[in-house]
């Protein structure tokens, strides 16, 4: 797999973005992980995260003015949360849960903070939190004097104030007050404060700072020059505070905490010769590129504490935090069962694709997370930035092909089936008896002949009536299974094989039975015109034997995934349905419809996601369902769910057609066989017989459901035990009388236990394995 | 897969008329070979795998090398 391409992948997949609270907040609280805590009561989980970013969590839980509020997504649908609130609730009951130790330096250095503002108590809080030994000099009898009394006299109560200072002064600050530090004379003057410390930090306030002119050089307005980003003054291992750069002097507690943070990033990279630059994240950026679905969000207010002075309690905390959604994206997620299954979203998964894309040795363990997407398109559909992770595990199987890394066992079997459909037992083409060219060539695929043989018999003799110029038939494979499965050459080889018979057929345009024979041929075989059975039969009108309207009753309609996009067919399949009588109903609509489980090959190589994606679909609505793919036909009766094709409505072939069985694969096979020789017999004359099994089995319905969870064939059993009884090569238990026996088809072992009876032999189970087993040599 | 144990089932080998008897065997899968005892013909060489062994073990190690 190509790097760039798996960056781009990645990149479209915004679900990592922060959510707008975080990313409003100038320390980047985690606001979200903390709302889904609290909403959990894990109060102590919710101090940890917050107190993690926020140096004086009390402090700022009361006077920070909370940005996070003003953008929470949460406004869209009942109110913002409110983020100030809670913190408020979460310093009130959790603030003792707070655990810090100061990492131990292995060189720690010495810094002085000039101002114990809440700039500098930050950088004096992180510094030390690096191991540093931090002395703070503040001119004021007590620290933080100036939020004491100006800013937020009322606000601020002066337990919390004490509360985190305490705090601070245990973790090891030094804090000396009554300290002035001067430019020249003075009992502290700068100069010597630089000479006896590695760093110093001049975090003194707004204002002009000219007494220090003679030690660091100073803008036009008489402030401490500062680089913007890194706060570096004109003098190495000298900082300041933002504040002086003068182009912002209202006061923010949260921003003097940000400030406070910048300046002890860049000393303690100073600290350890680090570039001052380098990769630094942008602190200034707020907003954030996640999506978040606030439309379908049902609007809830803001819980009112019942005492507003008091804030809200334990139970109003929680109600408040579970109005947090939490912003995600995950729409693709949200609707689709494979990703669901693996509680994974699509940025993850790429890189995990990739990851095992890159493994030379050891185990692939993606494999199968790879080969369970359905390609079913949805994810691109619902995704804000069209990521297609069809597209992601489609490269991913081909390159696992390429490499010869893909498990046999994924794809064996559809394969094997797919080779069975192009086999000359099944596969041929004809012009319309009685015709040398054809102006329309019918090709009903595989799973329709596979699912309702006889309605297609129907069909081709209605348009073989009613389209002029000759209507040739084509009973073949489109190639899907070999595109899914990532066999590239493969592929290659029946799209080559089609393009040839097309061009013998003289080019005749194909019309195609099924929505994925359609979309293949007009994605890989541009020059052939392709159209639907569907729009076709609505242009030419329905033979008069179609259902009459009285029969209908309600029908959701479900799309097959590969006409998501095909809004001629999904309009001439309501059209005709409508026509009959049919009262059809929308279930997700065409755009957003979901797999059946058969796309991309799911079902073969994780059966488990399979049912999974028919589960989901069926049960969306108790009607009975509407297909116009064969597979969702069958999938859906398989899984329990009546349904019929719309074939079935134009060209009734049985009393209650919701009801009929899923074929299975052996019977799928069977009703190829069948069509194929029924067909070149009755049209064109061919001596064709019925085929004949080679031994009569007899198995019960509950058998033969585990013949099909195996992927075993009936006709391969039925081989294995026309073998033993040739040759005697068998087991036998001396208890039941039952004889086993095996033998190898393809790539499996097959095993049987089986009884011989006089109406034939009784199938009492049959397994299979891959691994071969002899006797040493 | 190391050996296997459990008891040989009730089977006979119909065509030799000999019960089968656990013999060291070769079990193979994407050219890595294992030795393995099952239940055998002691005189046609007949292996038996058992569905247990098969849907089991078996499948647990067919897959581990199909993801190596
Ligand atoms: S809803 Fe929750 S995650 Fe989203 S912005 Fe509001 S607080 Fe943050
Ligand atoms: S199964 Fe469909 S919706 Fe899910 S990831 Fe694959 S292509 Fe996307
Ligand atoms: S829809 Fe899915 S792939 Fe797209 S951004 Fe959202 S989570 Fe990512
Ligand atoms: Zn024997």
């Amino acid at each position: 797999m190509d790097g760039d391409q798996i960056k781009a992948w990645e990149a479209l997949c915004i679900e990592e973005q922060p959510p707008a609270c975080a990313a409003a907040c100038p320390l980047r609280a985690d606001a979200r992980g903390m709302a889904e805590k609290m909403a959990a009561g894990d109060f102590a989980g919710a101090m940890g995260l917050f107190s993690r970013v926020v140096p004086f969590p009390a402090i700022i839980a009361h006077i920070c003015e909370h940005p996070c509020e003003a953008v929470c997504r949460r406004a869209e649908a009942g109110g913002a949360v409110r983020l100030g609130a809670l913190e408020r609730a979460l310093v009130e009951e959790a603030y003792p849960t707070i655990r810090r130790t100061a990492q131990r330096a292995r060189k720690p250095k010495t810094i002085a903070v000039v101002g114990a503002g809440l700039a500098g108590l930050t950088a004096a809080f992180d510094l030390t939190m690096k191991g540093h030994a931090v002395t703070v000099f503040e001119a004021e009898p007590r620290p933080l004097e100036r939020l004491r009394h100006d800013a937020y006299p009322s606000l601020l109560p002066p337990s919390a104030v004490e509360a985190d200072l305490g705090a601070l002064i245990s973790l090891g600050v030094d804090i000396r007050c009554r300290q002035r530090v001067t430019g020249g004379d003075g009992l502290l003057v700068l100069a010597d404060l630089i000479a006896a410390h590695d760093a110093v930090l001049l975090a003194i306030g707004p204002g002009p700072a000219i007494p220090f002119a003679g030690t660091l050089r100073l803008t036009s307005a008489g402030r401490i020059d500062l680089d913007p980003i890194t706060l570096a003054t004109s003098r190495p291992a000298v900082f300041g505070s933002c504040l002086h750069t003068g182009d912002d002097e209202t006061y923010s507690a949260i921003f003097s905490v940000r400030d406070g943070r910048r300046a002890a990033v860049s000393i303690d990279r100073f600290l350890q010769g680090a570039s001052l630059t380098a990769s630094r994240a942008d602190d200034n950026a707020t907003g954030t590129c996640l999506y978040v679905n606030t439309a379908s969000q049902v609007a809830v207010p803001p819980v009112e504490p019942a005492d507003p002075t008091a804030g809200y309690s334990h139970a109003e905390a929680m109600s408040e935090a579970a109005r947090c959604f939490p912003c995600h994206c995950l729409e693709c997620v949200k609707a689709c069962a494979y990703l669901a299954h693996y509680k994974t979203y699509p940025k993850r998964a790429v890189r995990e694709i990739y990851n095992n894309d890159s493994i030379i040795m050891g185990n692939r363990k993606s494999n199968r997370m790879i080969d369970s997407c359905a390609l079913c398109g949805l994810c691109e559909t619902l995704c804000p930035n069209d990521l297609a992770m069809g597209d992601v595990c489609l490269d991913a199987r081909q390159s696992m092909v390429e490499r010869g890394h893909m498990p046999a066992s994924h794809h064996d079997f559809a394969l094997r089936d797919m080779a069975f459909s192009r086999s000359d037992e099944v596969a041929f083409v004809r012009h319309q008896p009685g015709h040398d060219q054809s102006a329309v060539l019918f090709f009903p695929g595989c799973q329709l002949p596979a699912s309702a043989p006889h309605q297609v018999e129907a069909v081709y003799r209605y348009l073989s009536e009613r389209l002029p110029g000759g209507v040739g038939f084509m009973m073949d494979c489109c190639g899907a299974p070999a595109h899914w499965s990532g066999r590239k050459a493969l592929h290659r080889e029946v799209l080559d094989h089609l393009h040839a018979v097309w061009q013998e057929q003289g080019r005749p345009r194909i019309v195609t039975a099924c929505s994925t024979c359609l979309k293949q041929i007009g994605e890989f075989l541009p020059d052939i015109p392709v159209s639907s059975l569907w729009t076709e039969l609505a242009a030419i009108g329905l033979p008069d034997v179609a259902v009459p309207r009285s029969v209908v009753k309600s029908l959701a309609i479900h799309d097959p995934c590969t006409s998501r996009h095909a809004h001629d067919v999904q309009a001439a399949v309501r059209s005709i349905a409508a026509s009959m009588g049919a009262d059809v109903r929308e279930l997700t609509g065409a755009e957003k419809t979901t797999c059946c489980g058969y796309g991309g090959l799911v079902s073969f190589a994780n059966p488990e996601v399979g049912n999974a994606f028919v589960d989901q679909r069926i049960a969306e609505s108790d009607d009975d369902y509407l297909a116009y793919c064969a597979m969702c036909r069958d999938n859906f009766a398989r899984r329990g769910k009546r349904a019929l094709h719309l074939i079935d409505l134009i060209f009734p072939d049985a009393d209650d057609p919701a009801a009929r069985p899923d074929p299975g694969f052996s019977g799928r096979r069977d009703n190829r066989l069948r069509l194929s020789r029924r067909m070149r017999r009755d049209l064109w004359g061919e001596s064709m017989s019925d085929p004949v099994p080679s031994v009569s089995l007899i198995i019960a319905d509950s058998v033969r459901a585990e013949i099909e969870c195996k992927l075993l064939l009936v006709d391969d059993i039925a081989e294995v035990i026309a073998e033993a009884q040739r040759t005697g090569c068998r087991l036998k238990d001396r208890i039941s009388g039952h004889f086993t026996a095996s033998g190898r088809i393809g790539t499996v072992t097959t095993w049987v236990e089986y009884e011989p009876t006089e109406a034939g032999f009784v199938v009492h189970r049959a397994y299979g394995h891959r691994m071969q087993v002899e006797v040493k040599p | 897969m190391t050996g296997t144990s459990g008891d040989i089932p009730d089977l006979v080998c119909a065509r030799c008329d000999k019960p089968l008897e656990m013999r060291k065997v070769e079990a193979s899968y994407l050219g890595q070979t294992f030795p393995v005892e099952l239940p055998c013909c002691p005189s046609c060489g007949f292996v038996y795998v058992s569905e247990e062994l098969a849907s089991g073990r078996m499948l647990k190690v067919e897959q581990a090398l199909e993801d190596k």
